[in-house]
């Protein structure tokens, strides 16, 4: 059943190697000097013994691995042949997770869209096995006490908002998926190192450009392979991104985000953020009586907040999530005037809950890891056999929980892509071919990096008189009914255009 | 009487091509100026009523004569030759080609999964069958044919094709297996070959005797086999587009690639495919947006169409 190839450097593979960077000498020496000491030679003059295959995947983090999971569970992608290129020892360990560990701090929110992708590969059952939490309510407020809002899942007919899963467990179940299937596949245990997009094999008598049939792709550890179509997914700082010429537009948010798994008294059930005048602070359920915490601030506070002892970043916690920074928002009264009460008609079931203070954080359960913030977006997503997806094409605030989804999002549109290149009989290398897949996701991913960064810019400074217009949108939002839905499917990964689609 | 009996006839094609064969043009098939003209093949005000086993009068035209007409256009042969170097340059004259081959290859792989009773979610549906591309030039249609499993012997007049064909198929394990000859489907037909299925896209529209060269399309189809051909239509509109519009305008295609009268329109290629033993099944329309750049199928065969058709039982 298991047919994962665990590359393992193979002396016959090195000969091929040696006879090839012979040949084209000034490509290849930077890269592997190690195999030039072997002093191995022999001599042939084809390309016979370097493997060859339709998809190497370079990067096998999570969006890598569910692009291969994705493409051995379609009809018309099983058969093909797929390299996956990743120095991560996790691909290799095979292991289990133990569900008594504390859960780790790197944790993502998977949308509904993210769930459906998942079971569509059979893949869920293994988060099933571990621990996951879903939350069906959302309460977001900010320190000026002038509004609040909260999302229910009822208010657009569903049973859940969300599910907050640890990294290690979204990555370790569709690695069982991907091993569980059938699909030919090849691990490297290595990094990319030098990428060829304009080889062409047998290239003897014609002119290179429109036949180049092959990318040609260098590994640190001396291996050399072939594929019809490279994938990056080798996420922010993508080695291919940066191999294939392809340019990126972004800037550095002046913050850094902390994140810790807590621990407190009473089970969640609900996601909390609130706006500081520093930045937002996010409470995550994740299970059993835990919680995940990602507070954005400047550097030095992050700075601060990592060094200081437990008791005292507990109670920054606490105060950051309850009194400090301001008082509470009032409840709203029940069908009372008020400024928006025109709208009341349209409310949503929701609307009229009261406002609620998240559970008190008792004890600090893993290390506190600090992150900068930045949002990169790739000016294109594919140029000829290549294809970036994931961090690799784009990068977010982790404060709305998209960045992965982001990135599963681009898995299960290229995997897409490819099989209908596969029903035409195209070489799935093809540009034409990709391009189809960049338009689909560009048009999605930056629509979504316009409300997060909107989001960021709106929270993250204090604008004086502006925090009024933002509590007035906090009860718009809570009150318009067909905005706030859309806000919410939008966030959930199900709709296209955000907003006022 | 004649048009009555057509009707009847192309009552078993699809809904679509039905409703467009309703058209006074149609119906009254004899008008001579519409077949006349300026019409290479000279059988054609001759018409008798279409009977599925040909008629030997058919076709009475001095090329004839000799033991095997020629399909050969040699003005056209020589337009291809000259560009033949930039087949597989996907922005180049052959832009066209590249970007309707998606749509054209999935309406090939419906058809021809029902045809042949394939699973259409295979990835190589078509292995096991023996497919011909008539007109092959670079190779564009024989490749994809070939990656979806298919046996594909592909040839071209034109001997640089082949070579180029050849070369580019040679990058390629899968393609590698394509056998590309420089022939015609005339002399494969002298040679007794058969194929389960042929195809000659955009081709019909550059040979010397369409009607011919449909009957040898015919010859080399095994019984209950499938024939594709795809061709513009001799309409306003494809003249606007085709010609104008790609050749003058958009410079996708070199001046002088098409001659507009030299194209059929698709009631009267049902009709000579019809007296070649082949009865068309489903004809679809290629229709190119300008603003995303993509050709999509569609029910209007207003410009490019492409026909399935099988091989009648003889
Ligand atoms: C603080 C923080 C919090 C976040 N919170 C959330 C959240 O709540 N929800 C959410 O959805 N997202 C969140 N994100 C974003 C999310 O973690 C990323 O979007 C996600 O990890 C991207 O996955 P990826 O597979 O594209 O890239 P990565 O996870 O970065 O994986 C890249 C892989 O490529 C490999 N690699 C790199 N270079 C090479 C090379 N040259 N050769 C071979 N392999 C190579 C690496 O070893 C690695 O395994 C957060 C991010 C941060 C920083
Ligand atoms: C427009 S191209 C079409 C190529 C290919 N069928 C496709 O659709 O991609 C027409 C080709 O038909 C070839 N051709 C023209 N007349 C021919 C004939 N009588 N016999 C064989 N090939 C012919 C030309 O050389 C040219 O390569």
């Amino acid at each position: 059943m298991n047919r994962v190839i665990f590359k393992v450097l193979r002396p016959i593979r090195k000969y091929g190697l040696r006879t090839f960077s012979a040949a084209t000498s000034d490509l290849l020496n930077a890269s592997h000097n190690h195999s030039a000491t072997t002093g191995i030679l022999e001599k042939t003059n084809s390309t016979d013994n370097v493997p060859q295959y339709d998809v190497a995947i370079v990067g096998g983090g999570m969006v890598g691995v569910a692009l291969a999971c994705s493409l051995a569970t379609m009809p018309l992608t099983k058969h093909l042949n797929v390299a996956l290129i990743d120095s991560n020892p996790a691909l290799m360990a095979g292991g289990s997770i133990k569900k008594e560990d504390p859960p780790d701090p790197r944790v993502s929110t998977v949308t509904p869209a993210t769930i459906s992708f998942f079971k569509g590969m059979g893949a869920w059952k293994y988060i099933q096995l571990h621990r996951h939490a879903f939350f069906d309510r959302m309460q977001v407020w900010d320190y000026t006490g002038l509004g609040y809002t909260r999302y229910s899942a009822g208010d657009v007919d569903k049973e859940v908002l969300g599910c907050v899963v640890e990294n290690k467990v979204l990555h370790r179940a569709l690695l069982s998926c991907m091993e569980e299937s059938n699909m030919q596949k090849t691990i490297y245990p290595a990094r990319l190192s030098a990428l060829d997009l304009s080889f062409s094999l047998k290239s003897d008598n014609v002119s290179s450009q429109p036949h180049a049939n092959v990318a040609k792709l260098n590994l640190s550890n001396g291996d050399i392979l072939y594929a019809k179509l490279v994938v990056g997914s080798d996420g922010s700082k993508s080695h291919v991104r940066e191999l294939a010429g392809i340019k990126t537009t972004g800037w550095k948010y002046p913050q850094n985000a902390i994140i810790c798994t807590v621990e407190h008294a009473v089970e969640n059930r609900c996601a909390w953020q609130r706006f500081l005048r520093s930045g937002p602070i996010a409470l995550l359920p994740i299970g059993d009586n835990f919680s995940n915490i990602v507070w954005t601030m400047d550097p030095k506070q992050a700075a601060e907040c990592r060094s200081m002892d437990e008791a005292d970043f507990l109670k920054a916690v606490n105060e950051a999530l309850d009194y400090g920074h301001g008082p509470h928002p009032q409840s709203e009264t029940k069908g009372g005037g008020g400024l928006f009460s025109w709208l009341k008609l349209d409310t949503t079931p929701s609307a009229n809950e009261p406002f609620e203070v998240p559970p008190r954080i008792t004890k600090l359960a893993s290390e506190r890891m600090v992150f900068p913030l930045s949002l990169m977006h790739a000016n294109s997503y594919v140029s000829k056999r290549v294809a970036l997806i994931g961090d690799a094409a784009h990068t977010v605030h982790p404060l709305a929980g998209q960045g992965v989804n982001m990135g599963f999002g681009d898995a299960s549109s290229l995997s897409r892509v490819i099989s209908e290149g596969v029903a035409v009989g195209s070489d799935i290398g093809e540009i034409s071919l990709l391009r189809r897949y960049e338009s689909e996701r560009k048009a999605a991913n930056i629509a979504m990096m316009a409300v997060l960064d909107g989001f960021q810019k709106a929270y993250s400074v204090d604008f004086g008189p502006l925090n009024v217009l933002r509590a007035a949108a906090f009860h718009g939002a809570n009150y318009i009914s067909p905005l706030k839905k859309n806000i919410i499917s939008y966030a959930s990964g199900e709709q296209g255009i955000p907003l006022f689609s | 009487m004649a048009s009555k009996l057509l009707l009847s006839q192309l009552r078993t094609l699809t809904n679509l091509t039905y409703r467009r064969f309703i058209n006074p043009e149609f119906i009254c098939p004899l008008r001579p100026e519409l077949l006349i003209g300026s019409r290479t093949y000279s059988d054609a005000p001759h018409l008798p009523p279409v009977d599925p086993v040909p008629s030997p009068i058919i076709g009475d035209n001095p090329l004839r004569k000799t033991k095997i007409s020629s399909s050969l256009n040699q003005a056209e042969l020589a337009k291809f030759s000259a560009i033949s170097e930039t087949w597989w340059d996907a922005e180049g004259p052959f832009k066209p080609l590249h970007a309707m081959n998606p749509t054209r290859l999935a309406f090939i792989r419906s058809t021809l999964c029902r045809h042949f009773g394939k699973d259409p979610y295979c990835a190589k549906p078509f292995e096991g069958l023996k497919f011909l591309d008539v007109g092959c030039g670079g190779g564009i249609l024989s490749e994809p044919l070939a990656r979806m499993g298919a046996t594909v012997t592909g040839v071209d007049a034109v001997d640089k094709n082949i070579k180029i064909a050849r070369l580019h198929a040679d990058l390629d394990p899968v393609t590698s297996s394509i056998d590309y000859l420089c022939t015609t489907a005339e002399k494969l037909v002298e040679e007794k070959r058969k194929f389960d299925a042929v195809f000659a896209l955009e081709v019909i529209e550059h040979v010397a005797d369409p009607a011919e060269f449909c009957k040898s399309l015919s010859a080399l189809t095994v019984s209950n086999g499938a024939t594709v051909v795809s061709t513009i239509n001799r309409s306003i509109r494809a003249y606007a587009t085709a010609i104008v519009a790609a050749e003058y305008i958009l410079h996708w295609l070199p001046k002088g690639t098409h001659d507009w009268s030299s194209f059929l329109t698709p009631e009267e290629l049902v009709l000579i495919l019809q007296r070649a033993s082949i009865s068309v099944q489903e004809i679809a329309g290629f229709v190119y947006n300008p603003l995303t750049g993509k050709w999509f199928l569609s029910d209007d065969i207003g410009v490019n169409f492409i026909a399935y058709g099988a091989k009648i039982d003889e």
